[in-house]
């Protein structure tokens, strides 16, 4: 066995170190609690199998054939109807091990089939209308203030219950 | 709202804080199981929504079971001049993005 078998890979010393011998000046900062949000299951008053699941994504998602917008500098939320099949989503995300794997799988990062199968089998009461996409971001007040905001009230809409994060 | 995240970069996660975690240790991309794999990707699903209703307090990490490779080099090579993380087009439509993002701030806009 090669490598680092006993340990995960530490992408912020790494991350750190590659940027930097890349010639970029200030080092990433990523936003963090000091203390956690926490929201106990029990607190929505249901079984699972009752729950609308929501999911948000960093997959950066679009639609095979669809028209594709100019890129929007602001960068904002953006949504896509959870019953579209898989095989008509594709991933335009270019950030991630492109060496060792594909995006070429959509439910290996955003299991709308796989979710779909466990409401069909009651195991989750629904998958909720949409899911959303949120970007890699540079400013931790615009994903504070501006993006998860957004990604509430839009689960609000949809009478979402709990919510599945992918980071892709 | 009780959330679950699934992610390959632990470290990262771990510092952001989050309320529940499912992690992966599989290259940056598969965070809910290896490509056509339906079974795993079930069954990580599967750990997420465990953890959603089991899950007491913040900052639960549960770690799957399953091993990207035998071979664990791909671990070295992550960020490394050897393996650049974007290539050129990326790179330069990502320096894009920040210039424009930042003109954008700048003029008040967002």
């Amino acid at each position: 066995m090669k490598g680092e078998p006993a340990g995960h890979v530490c992408y912020i010393d790494k991350t750190r170190a590659y940027y930097e011998a890349e010639g970029y000046g200030k080092p990433y900062e990523w936003a963090h609690f000091d203390h956690i949000p926490f929201t106990p299951f029990a607190a929505v008053g249901k079984p699972l199998s009752e729950c609308r699941v929501g999911v948000v994504t960093t997959s950066d998602m679009a639609r095979r054939g669809a028209e594709i917008a100019p890129d929007d500098p602001r960068r904002l939320v953006y949504s896509l109807d959870t019953g579209i099949p898989v095989s008509q989503l594709y991933s335009r995300k270019s950030g991630y091990d492109r060496y060792a794997t594909t995006l070429d799988d959509v439910d290996s990062y955003l299991p709308l089939t796989h979710l779909h199968r466990f409401a069909a089998e009651g195991r989750i009461g629904a998958v909720a209308a949409r899911f959303q996409m949120i970007y890699f971001e540079y400013s931790q007040r615009k994903t504070l203030t501006v993006d998860a905001p957004e990604i509430l009230k839009q689960m609000r809409e949809d009478r979402v219950d709990v919510a599945v994060l992918t980071a892709v | 709202m009780p959330t679950v995240l699934f992610g390959c970069a632990r470290d990262i996660v771990e510092h952001c804080g989050v309320p529940r975690f499912v992690f992966s240790d599989f290259p940056l991309g598969n965070p809910t199981g290896r490509p056509y794999d339906i079974d795993m990707q079930r069954e990580v699903l599967a750990l997420g929504l465990a953890l959603l209703e089991g899950a007491t307090a913040p900052g639960t990490t549960v770690v799957t079971p399953h091993e990207w490779s035998a071979d664990h080099s791909w671990k070295d090579k992550v960020f490394s001049r050897e393996q650049p993380f974007l290539d050129p087009e990326a790179t330069r439509k990502w320096l894009e993005r920040k210039d424009a993002y930042r003109a954008l701030k700048s003029g008040g806009k967002i």
